[in-house]
């Protein structure tokens, strides 16, 4: 389609973007020549869905500031301000999430605004607008957009009746069927296919590629990426770290570049005493971990079996996973795939099923209140929305679950009449506010006027003040400052290690994770990958994540 | 000091007690006592002081405003007539049963010197586990209809009404002061409670300075006792916990709280008061007014405590004073003084206009308050 094969269809140089600040891409360079298929991929805010939006013009970076860095499309330097114009120059995108209408046919939803339409006289006097549509034209160009991509889908079939499959397969033909595409980005287009409908988009894409139509692929399946793409990308950390032919690329080395920070260091730091890491952690939030002492099997704190959580967007399918006690456990994996899922699910906060066993004792599940009878105690991942009462004084926040669980901070005679005692709530508070050095003006300060940071050291605690067996802890540094992170994680060790707590805490940041816990569960599509001493390599951990499972044996833990 | 007790109170609390302060200081030119005045005030505040109580509890845990009254009411309404109907055997019962445990203080003389307060109590004793059951449907209904409360329980309370306009046609009340006298059947609109209960909280520790100045104290006793037990309520841990749950209903949950049960909690505290709000109401007000009477009742108190500054989801006690105090007040004295300043009879007019107005600046300041 393109008229030279010389010159590179899109062309990055020096792309940059700052959110309030906050650098999220650094000098980002590359071509992408007509034909080519590039796999692009990285951990999740590596950055890629900036790249995104901003290839794509999407408001929300000329409303941030716009960016730095000039995209050259045919050698032509453009700007794009809006997706609209970004398609007028032939880039098609598929997205994540459907944007496709349910009650519409295929054809529908394939040509919707660009339909092919019947001229009359009302639309010569009036506009295109009033004109009818010609049906059997739009399902001929239907079903040639269907066929190139080689499935069978009735052309007439509504969107709602279908699998999600194949609405993966609608959007990519809407893209198609614009005459001008000659650019496609895919952002996940393979995540909610099954393998045979992955493979059949595999070649779908490959013969549209063939006829010159260039392809950005990004995927978390590594083993796709590599038999797709001619040349893979990987961002990490907002920065371009490779650009090289995929035969050079193993998926291991993939998936070390994605993830792995300097592996050499955490060597070196395993060496140093505790206290001396402890002095470096402002800088960086990475710690070792302590080699696992070995005991005579101790009876496990927590033993999940067969669970499934059904958390809408966290969907947990089976997962069975053994936490000691007094360990300090991490769950990690790419977003949605069910972590969050798993201790939502224990607390009884979703609907779930299975067999959890505390100390050996059945737990019963979907009931919050006989979890925190158990004396488990959780934080959670929505500190706004479940963690805390915000419109409320922070003395409640800190001491409410408490209050109803334990029957504490109370006053008068239990089951007949039982009054708070205000006292006794202020003085925890202060103490808290104290021990954590939360940031406020006092225990009657409402909750919702604190920062990030603050807020999740109350969400803490909330939890510290039941005086927990387990702590179940879901993100604990998501979207708070650097300062905070560190001093979050230190509390949570300190409290490990003062109270014997066993503590799980599940969290997207990987390396976090391994800087504080003992061992590391890796959940991959709704089931536990494998668990790894924090200690292994993070390629391992890498491996896991992007569902390769090169060890399967280590996920049975001793 | 001064920024911050507006800032505390409010302006539009600040305006209407200004105003309210106006209309007192203008009363003595138009020929308007102010001790009257006052003294109408006051028994108005104290005949729905509890009815704007009630919606405390249904605010609390995140029901929203209590807009199903009138089920309350009709509770209220069914003891009050219930009292009026088995006064006697209620009397004859007790004297019996005084007789028969030996209780040397319930006899004969007790019961007729304290047959109105017996009377009183008989009906709220009655009404209490009417208000329950009733409550506790009300609350099993508004579970099922989270986030739409206020418009479900508007059609709840206008539909019992209609629904009890058939019952109190069909139920077989016999006692002649109640019932139509050429059918011998079916219950009067207007009931009165004279001979019965009339004023017994009102009349009750009153003081009258010179004839004008009256001052219901029992009454206004009575609404602080109900105003007390409410604040109680609410720090008890059940009390805690319904906060909480209109605070946050996820966080509750949580924290191992049955959001449900305690809405349902609420819904029955809100049923029962309304209740108790109704009788309070009629032994001052000296009628029961059945079939359309608890029609708007609703919207009077909702008002009140709106303007009192409450909001959809936060009320407290204080709330229900300043609000009933303004809102009754600028209700007694706008007609009173208008009227005597135009000196034509217009004092249901602009009664009418009077309360509505506030009834919809209150309605409007409750959009800005809502989450």
């Amino acid at each position: 389609m393109s008229d030279s094969n010389s010159m590179p269809l899109l062309e990055l140089q020096h792309i940059g973007k700052e959110f309030y600040g906050n650098r999220v891409l650094t000098d980002i360079s590359f071509d992408v020549m007509p034909g080519e298929i590039i796999g692009l991929v990285g951990e999740n805010g590596a950055g890629k869905s900036t790249l995104l939006n901003i290839l794509f013009g999407m408001p929300v970076i000329s409303s941030t500031g716009g960016y730095e860095g000039d995209i050259h499309i045919s050698g032509k330097p453009v700007h794009f301000t809006s997706p609209n114009q970004a398609l007028a120059q032939g880039i098609g995108m598929v997205h994540q999430e459907f944007s496709l209408i349910p009650g519409f046919t295929a054809t529908e939803n394939i040509l919707l605004n660009r339909e092919v339409l019947n001229g009359s006289l009302m639309s010569y006097v009036f506009s295109d607008r009033v004109s009818t549509l010609d049906r059997d034209a739009m399902l001929r160009r239907a079903s040639d957009a269907l066929n190139t991509l080689g499935v069978n889908i009735s052309p007439s079939m509504t969107v709602n009746e279908m699998p999600v499959g194949y609405k993966q397969f609608i959007e990519i033909a809407r893209e198609i069927d614009r005459k001008n595409t000659r650019l496609l980005f895919l952002d996940e287009p393979t995540a909610v296919l099954t393998e045979q409908e992955a493979e059949i988009l595999l070649i779908a894409l490959k013969k549209l590629a063939k006829q010159g139509i260039a392809i950005v692929f990004i995927s978390h399946r590594l083993s796709e990426v590599k038999t797709l793409c001619s040349r893979i990308i990987v961002l990490r950390d907002g920065r371009l770290i490779t650009d090289s032919p995929a035969e050079e690329l193993t998926t291991r080395q993939i998936a070390s570049l994605m993830v792995g920070r300097e592996s050499e260091r955490r060597i070196e730091e395993a060496e140093l005493p505790n206290e001396a890491i402890e002095a470096n952690e402002t800088t960086a939030t990475v710690t070792l971990a302590k080699p696992l002492k070995k005991k005579k099997k101790p009876k496990p704190a927590l033993k999940v079996e067969h669970l499934w959580v059904d958390m809408p967007g966290e969907t947990v399918r089976d997962v069975s996973f053994e936490v000691k006690k007094g360990e300090i456990f991490g769950i990690g994996g790419l977003a949605g795939h069910g972590k969050l899922g798993i201790p939502n699910g224990i607390m009884g906060l979703y609907p779930s099923g299975g067999k959890v066993r505390l100390f050996g004792k059945r737990l019963a599940l979907n009931k919050p209140r006989a979890a925190l009878g158990r004396k488990m105690a959780f934080v959670s991942e929505d500190r706004r929305g479940v963690g805390l009462l915000l419109d409320e004084p922070l003395d409640w926040n800190i001491t409410f679950t408490a209050m109803q669980t334990q029957g504490r901070f109370l006053l008068g005679i239990p089951f007949i009449f039982q009054v708070r005692n205000e006292y006794a709530m202020r003085k925890e508070t202060e103490k808290y506010i104290e021990a954590l050095s939360i940031k406020c003006t006092g225990p009657s300060q409402k909750a919702g006027e604190l920062s990030g940071g603050n807020q999740q050291k109350l969400c803490l605690a909330k939890a510290f003040v039941l005086r927990p067996n387990i702590l179940l802890i879901c993100e604990p540094t998501r979207g708070i400052d650097i300062g905070a992170k560190t001093l979050v994680l230190d509390t949570l060790k300190k409290y490990n290690k003062d109270n014997g707590t066993t503590i799980i805490i599940t969290s997207s940041e990987l390396e976090e994770l391994r800087s504080v816990c003992d061992r590391v569960a890796i959940v991959d599509k709704g089931e536990i990958a494998g668990v790894l001493p924090a200690s292994s390599p993070a390629e391992e951990f890498g491996m896991l994540m992007m569902g390769e499972k090169p060890r399967i044996e280590l996920s049975k833990s001793e | 000091m001064i920024n911050r007790f507006i800032q505390n109170a409010g302006w539009p609390r600040i305006i209407i007690a200004l105003f309210l302060l106006g209309l007192f200081i203008a009363a003595p030119f138009v020929g308007v006592r102010v001790d009257t005045s006052l003294s109408n005030t006051l028994v108005r505040f104290g005949m729905n002081g509890v009815m704007v109580l009630a919606m405390i509890p249904m605010v609390q845990a995140g029901c929203g405003l209590n807009f199903g009254l009138p089920l309350g009411i009709i509770a209220g309404l069914l003891g009050a007539t219930l009292s009026i109907e088995w006064n006697v055997e209620i009397l004859a019962r007790l004297i019996e049963l005084g007789a028969q445990y030996k209780i040397s203080w319930l006899n004969e003389a007790f019961i007729t010197t304290w047959r109105e307060p017996i009377g009183f109590a008989s009906a709220i004793i009655i009404a209490i586990p009417i208000a329950v059951i009733l409550g506790w449907l009300y609350g099993k209904l508004l579970n099922r209809v989270k986030g739409d409360e206020m418009m479900i329980a508007t059609y709840v309370g206008f539909s019992s009404v209609s629904f009890m306009c058939i019952a109190w046609l069909l139920l077989p009340y016999k006692n002649p002061t109640m019932v139509w006298g050429y059918a011998g059947r079916g219950l009067r609109t207007t009931i009165s409670v004279e001979g019965y209960w009339l004023h017994v909280l009102s009349d009750a520790l009153s003081v009258n300075i010179n004839g004008h100045l009256y001052i219901p104290t029992g009454m206004l006793i009575f609404f602080a006792v109900m105003a007390i037990i409410v604040w109680i309520f609410m720090r008890t841990k059940t009390g805690t916990a319904i906060t909480a749950v209109g605070s946050n209903p996820e966080f509750a949950r949580a924290s191992g709280v049955n959001v449900d049960k305690m809405r349902t909690i609420s819904v029955i505290m809100s049923t029962v008061l309304g209740a108790i709000g109704i009788i309070v109401y009629e032994q001052s007000f000296g009628f029961i007014q059945l079939y359309m009477g608890p029609f708007y009742m609703a919207l009077p108190a909702v008002a009140s405590i709106l303007l009192g500054g409450a909001s959809v989801n936060k009320a407290t006690i204080l709330n229900v004073i300043v609000g009933t105090f303004l809102f009754q007040g600028i209700l007694t004295m706008t007609p009173s003084v208008i009227n005597s300043y135009l000196q034509t009879d217009m004092s249901e007019v602009i009664r009418l206009i009077v309360s509505n107005g506030m009834i919809l600046y209150a309605l409007t300041r409750k959009v800005r308050a809502g989450r």
